[in-house]
Parts: C-alpha cells; sequence; structure tokens
C-alpha cells in the first residue's frame, strides 16, 4: 500500500518540474502548461491528505482549484493571442513593452 | 496490497514521465498532447487514493477541456517551434542557469520539508473512507454553496475577460464593414 509520503514526494517531484518548466522555457505556451502541470501536483496533496485524513475536503477543494484553473487556463490563452496578434511571437522575452 | 503499490509506481512513473517530457518538448502540440498523458496518470492515483469522482472530473475537465482549449490556441497561432533566443538583454545561457539554480534550490527545499514534517509517519490507520459523488456533492451544495456560487461568478467573470481580450479586433473590423456598407446603400 502506497503511503501519504509516497504521494508527497511525487507531489513534490510533479511541482519542481512545472518551477524547472515556467522558469527554463521560453515559449509561453509551455510556461502556462507548466503552471497547470503545479497546480496538479498541489492537487494530488491536498487528495492525498483528505484521503489519508478520512475527510471529503481535499476532493471539495480540488474541485475548486480545477475551476479555478479552467478560468485562469481561459484568460491565460486570451492573453497569449491578444500578446501574439501584437508581436508576432510566443517569447515571453519579447513581452516588455506593456503600452497599449 | 503490494499490488496498490505497484500500480501506484506505473501511474507515477506515467506521471512524472510525461511530465518530464512536456517541459523538454520544444513542439507545444506535442506538450499537450503529453500532458494529456500526465493527467491520465494523476486521474490513476486518485482512483488508488479512493477518489473516483476526481478522477473522473481530471479526465473530462482537465483532459478533456482545458486540454482541448490549449490545443486549439496551439494550432491557432501556428508557431510550433520555440525560437531561438535572439541576442539581447535576456541572454538565453545566464538566464537559463539562474533558471536551473532557482529548481534546483527549490527541490532542496521541497526535500528538506518534506524530510522534516512528521506528518509522514502517518499512515492509514484503519480504512480509508471513499466517498461517493451523492456526498460529496451534498457537502458542496450546503457547506459549500457560497464558494460554489462564487465559483460560477468567477467563471462568468473569466468568460467575459476572455472575450473581451482576445475577440477585440471583431469591433475593428466591423467599422469598414459598416463603412462599406453605408456606400453601397445608396447604390443599392
Amino acid at each position: 500500500m502506497a503511503e501519504l509520503d509516497h504521494y508527497l514526494i511525487l507531489s513534490g517531484v510533479l511541482f519542481t518540474i512545472g518551477t524547472a518548466g515556467v522558469l527554463l522555457r521560453r515559449n509561453i505556451i509551455t510556461v502556462l502548461l507548466s503552471i497547470e502541470v503545479m497546480l496538479n501536483a498541489v492537487n494530488l496533496t491536498f487528495i492525498a491528505f483528505g484521503q489519508f485524513l478520512g475527510s471529503s475536503d481535499g476532493q471539495i477543494i480540488v474541485f475548486f482549484v480545477i475551476t479555478v484553473a479552467a478560468a485562469e487556463a481561459a484568460v491565460g490563452l486570451a492573453l497569449v493571442i491578444a500578446l501574439f496578434r501584437h508581436v508576432e511571437t510566443l517569447n515571453p522575452d519579447a513581452f516588455r513593452q506593456l503600452r497599449g | 496490497m503490494a499490488f496498490n503499490l505497484v500500480l501506484f509506481y506505473i501511474f507515477a512513473a506515467i506521471t512524472v514521465g510525461a511530465t518530464l517530457l512536456v517541459v523538454v518538448q520544444s513542439n507545444p502540440v506535442y506538450s499537450v498532447l503529453l500532458l494529456i498523458g500526465s493527467f491520465i496518470g494523476l486521474a490513476g492515483l486518485y482512483v488508488l487514493l479512493d477518489a473516483p469522482f476526481v478522477a473522473v472530473i481530471q479526465i473530462i475537465v482537465y483532459a478533456g477541456a482545458i486540454m482541448v482549449l490549449f490545443l486549439f490556441v496551439v494550432m491557432l497561432l501556428n508557431a510550433p517551434r520555440e525560437e531561438i533566443v535572439q541576442s539581447g538583454m535576456l541572454e538565453s545561457g545566464a538566464t537559463r542557469a539562474i533558471g536551473a539554480l532557482l529548481a534546483i534550490a527549490f527541490a532542496g527545499e521541497l526535500a528538506w520539508a518534506l524530510t522534516r514534517s512528521r506528518t509522514l509517519a502517518m499512515t492509514s490507520a484503519g480504512g480509508r473512507p471513499s466517498y461517493s459523488v451523492s456526498q460529496i456533492g451534498q457537502r458542496l451544495f450546503q457547506e459549500y454553496a457560497f464558494a460554489f456560487e462564487a465559483t460560477s461568478i468567477l467563471i462568468l467573470v473569466a468568460m467575459v475577460g476572455a472575450v473581451t481580450l482576445a475577440g477585440r479586433h471583431l469591433s475593428k473590423e466591423r467599422r469598414p464593414e459598416s463603412r462599406t456598407r453605408s456606400l453601397q446603400d445608396p447604390n443599392g
């Protein structure tokens, strides 16, 4: 039986991969995907703690996290489209002038 | 019991492997598809944790809806490959070194926190309760009713925001169209 620390370590590994993706990649869509990876790592922690503490709160919180992630993805991708229309690139280093 | 552990390692390997490939890939289309594989591995882990509701939500909402949105945007923008960073203020080498350093420091920090915490000794004393969808739904609509409604407003705000941000060119396109129509009106 996999214990709680298995899940916590796996979650830590996933979160670290997501962080590395945000910090290292120079493609704004991959950066958004890495943020989704980080959100999922936290979801795994919530579920693991909720189940091992014998509570359904973890699952309910994950439900809300997924909803917020959907909203974040929609707005983030809309921003990507708007930015791409202006600079014709997905490199976040190119988005330096925040003028209209 | 050992079978569960084997399943855990299989799903964990799928998840970590797919996630690593997501970050390493230079083609965003492959990244999105690999992330769907990573989510399927995570859904298997949720089933192992006796949380089938979240596992199904993970597949339907995350892999089905959010990732399709990502895929749609990747294909809409039609910029598949990450460009080599042109020489500028942010040189790629230095930025990557600092980023890698920060990520490694963060991994060390997480490992330190995990080894120090006492909760690691916590084991599943007795059987884990498995909550049915109806139990979760009742809690969601009774105790968490306010948060649930607030979430719906958040979704509405996000929807309006996304349409406003991404669909701004529509108002610009409509203007010449109305101009031509007003020009055509005397003829017709």
